[in-house]
């Protein structure tokens, strides 16, 4: 099962490092991974997509907490937390193509952010299923390329993790 | 007042309470022994390698309990301690490596002897540190040691870069330190530790399970106290040797692959299992399908990561093993009949268990024209003192010390339980001497893995520290061989170390005695006239070569089908 795991980490060099070894070093998946700082400047945010059944989780939780420069590990599931990823689709837009792209772009409600003769560039934020679902459309009309940040997340309410 | 960052470091260390480091000079590190010679209250043994100064800081952390402190220069001296480092941390001993490291505005051009020791050894320290800047010295110290030593514990690098070692700030020791990442869980959960003991009381068939956390957390006095109240039978890892006295009649001694019979058939047929400090590896539930599979598991580490990582847990109680079992022992005062009722409830237990240690002993075939290894331990037990530590490398000689030397006292046993590492024996055992000189040390060795740091001999005589080396010699690699045999048909493929050696000669060359002896008989006197000179030995004995270890759990079998004679 997939999971989005956020992990606050002390602001420092080399703690990439060592979340990023401890899933390769135990054979835990990373699907995806972004990281930035926060508010507090001292402070990372690291998103994690991951999968595994409810040991390994358990496993990557506990792992993740032991390191040192990990000050906070939040499990987020479907219903507590919201996610969103951003998306760079670089797509071939020529003759019949140009609208129908235009239509997919508009039902997405994303945007066109470079435009040729020949293509578009299209920027597309939301859900990870969401991006899947826009790329699945694109696809058949000829993909040229594809970078996408992975997700992140944060969780429902008024309730808000300092930092 | 002002000082340069080598001697901050120095002040730093002395604050922790270090008296004794072992290290080895070299280019980066040269100011910091240049101001060590200003230091008359840290002692310095210079060991012959650095994976020997660094395994002798662990012995001295294991036999101590307190933080051993380790020093190499940067490059091939760093890259020399990963061996030690990696011994250290699979059995959670405390420690402190300083490496020094090419000045700072070199870092990452590839100069002379520069590694990225901090990256090569993030996956086998608890943590470690570069020090960008002389003022941060005594923080980073302070904090490396608390790490070190608190929660479970392990080792933590130290990087020093040269330019900082030289550059001048003010010493200033922090009264306090906040890690906010790090804030580990010592203290059990008293509801359930209540739930624990009733789990305890409703129990008909209990096994304790003692690992090297409660030698760790010095709780090997609590944990006698609860199995006695209890009458519970004990059995110990291979790391918790000494947590339990095994002359006690409620011992069962160590189980898993070479444990013994009726440790791993209680285990095995035990309706409850209180784990303490232990992890449940792989070398000691065999095959995990069928490992206890009527027991309930209670389970007491201070690291949450040990929980559930190969079993299924019951009842989970994360904290300091000392701290649980305390409580575990107030809670248990006011039920003093229902702890009566237990024990007579069990009595049919401990008759199975009386069953299984008559049927199946740890025993060996004694001979009176080869000497057996066994024997040889035996004897060294008999002739050696009560509180006498003993060190081992790895191998066939590691079983037969764990399963014959009577292991009563905590802290006795030095050995390389989760790594496994050849070469561990001599130097761990040189650094509990230099810890303890009016103790008696023993190190025992196979002729494979004496071989790998005897170079520690040197040290030994220079700095006067009298280990007392037993080397079995069967001339073979001989753990290796038994699987050979037993495994892979007899295919002895690169296990027969053909090259007869003289191991004594080898000590007299030191400047160390040599003793040897070949026939039973010759056995006690080589050991008495060794324990008795004063001063490092190697004693060696040429044993029956093809002794095998047992009882043995194959790889991948479940505990209870032990091979028993093969």
């Amino acid at each position: 099962m997939q999971h989005t795991i956020s992990v606050v980490v002390e602001n420092e060099f080399g703690v990439l490092a060592r979340v990023a070894g401890l899933f390769s070093g135990r054979g835990f998946n990373i699907d995806s991974l972004s990281v930035a700082p926060t508010s507090d400047e001292s402070l990372s945010r690291i998103t994690i997509v991951t999968r595994g059944d409810d040991a390994v989780l358990e496993q990557i939780t506990k792992q993740l907490n032991k390191l040192v420069d990990v000050i906070k590990v939040l499990d987020f599931s479907e219903d507590n937390a919201i996610e969103r990823e951003l998306a760079l689709i670089k797509v071939s837009a020529e003759d019949e193509s140009r609208a129908e792209v235009l239509r997919i772009v508009d039902i997405f409600r994303a945007k066109i952010i470079d435009v040729t003769p020949k293509s578009y560039t299209i920027e597309a934020t939301g859900a990870p299923a969401k991006i899947n679902a826009i790329l699945d459309l694109l696809r058949p009309l000829g993909l040229k390329e594809l970078v996408r940040t992975g997700a992140v997340a944060i969780g429902r309410g008024a309730k808000g993790w300092k930092g | 007042m002002k000082m340069n960052g080598a001697r901050i470091l120095l002040e730093s260390l002395k604050r922790e309470g270090v008296d004794l480091v072992f290290g080895y000079p070299g280019g980066t590190v040269i100011n910091l022994y240049d101001e060590l010679m200003n230091v008359r209250e840290i002692r310095h043994i210079l060991p012959r390698h650095e994976q020997g100064g660094t395994h002798a800081a662990d012995g001295y952390a294991r036999a101590t309990g307190k933080v051993g402190v380790a020093i190499a220069t940067s490059g091939p001296g760093a890259t020399n301690t990963i061996t030690g480092i990696a011994t250290a941390y699979m059995d959670s001993i405390p420690m402190v490596i300083i490496t020094g490291q090419v000045p700072t505005p070199l870092i990452g051009n590839d100069a002379f002897q520069e590694v990225d020791i901090i990256g090569i050894t993030r996956p086998i320290t608890k943590h470690s540190f570069l020090i960008r800047h002389a003022k941060d010295i005594p923080t980073i110290v302070r904090k490396a040691f608390y790490i070190a030593r608190s929660g479970r514990p392990g080792p933590v690098l130290i990087d020093f870069p040269k330019d900082v070692q030289i550059s001048q700030a003010e010493f200033k020791w922090p009264e306090t330190i906040e890690i906010r990442g790090y804030k580990p869980n010592l203290e059990g959960h008293q509801k359930q530790v209540e739930k624990a003991v009733e789990m305890l009381l409703a129990a008909r068939r209990p096994v304790m399970y003692v690992g090297g956390g409660v030698i760790l957390a010095n709780a090997a006095t609590e944990l006698t106290e609860l199995a006695r109240t209890l009458q519970f039978p004990v059995t110990t890892t291979l790391m918790g040797l000494g947590a339990f006295p095994e002359s006690d009649p409620l011992a069962l001694k160590m189980l898993g692959m070479h444990g013994a019979y009726a440790a791993n058939m209680a285990m095995t047929h035990s309706d409850l299992i209180l784990a303490v400090g232990a992890r449940f590896d792989d070398r000691v539930t065999g095959k995990i399908a069928t490992f206890a599979p009527h027991a309930k598991i209670i389970h007491i580490d201070v690291d949450p990561t040990s929980i559930r990582k190969n079993v299924r847990v019951d009842l989970p109680i994360v904290g300091d093993t000392r701290d649980v079992l305390v409580k575990m022992i107030d809670c248990l005062k006011g039920l003093t009949e229902k702890v009566a009722a237990q024990h007579s409830a069990m009595e049919a237990w401990h008759e199975d268990i009386s069953g299984w240690k008559a049927k199946h002993p740890i025993s060996y075939k004694q001979s009176s024209s080869i000497i057996k290894p066994q024997y040889v331990i035996q004897k060294l037990r008999e002739l050696s003192e009560e509180d006498a530590i003993m060190a081992t490398d790895v191998g066939q000689h590691q079983m037969w010390v764990a399963q014959f030397f009577e292991f009563n006292q905590p802290r006795t046993l030095l050995t390389s339980g989760g790594l496994g590492t050849m070469g561990f024996g001599i130097p761990s055992a040189m650094g509990a001497q230099a810890a303890y000189p009016k103790r008696q040390v023993i190190c025992v060795c196979g002729d494979g893995g004496v071989q790998m740091n005897m170079q520690e001999l040197a040290t030994m005589v220079q700095h006067r520290l009298p280990v007392k080396i037993v080397v079995l010699n069967n001339n073979f690699l001989g753990m290796v061989r038994q699987w050979q045999e037993l495994f892979f048909d007899k295919r002895y493929s690169q296990t027969c170390l053909e090259l007869p050696m003289d191991f004594a000669k080898i000590a007299e060359a030191y400047g160390a005695k040599g003793l040897k002896a070949d026939k039973p008989s010759e056995v006690e006197q080589v050991i008495k006239e060794g324990f008795a000179h004063d001063g490092p030995v190697i004693m060696e004995f040429k044993i029956a070569r093809e002794e095998k270890v047992l009882p043995m759990v194959p790889a991948g079998a479940s505990l209870n089908e032990m091979v028993l004679n093969a």
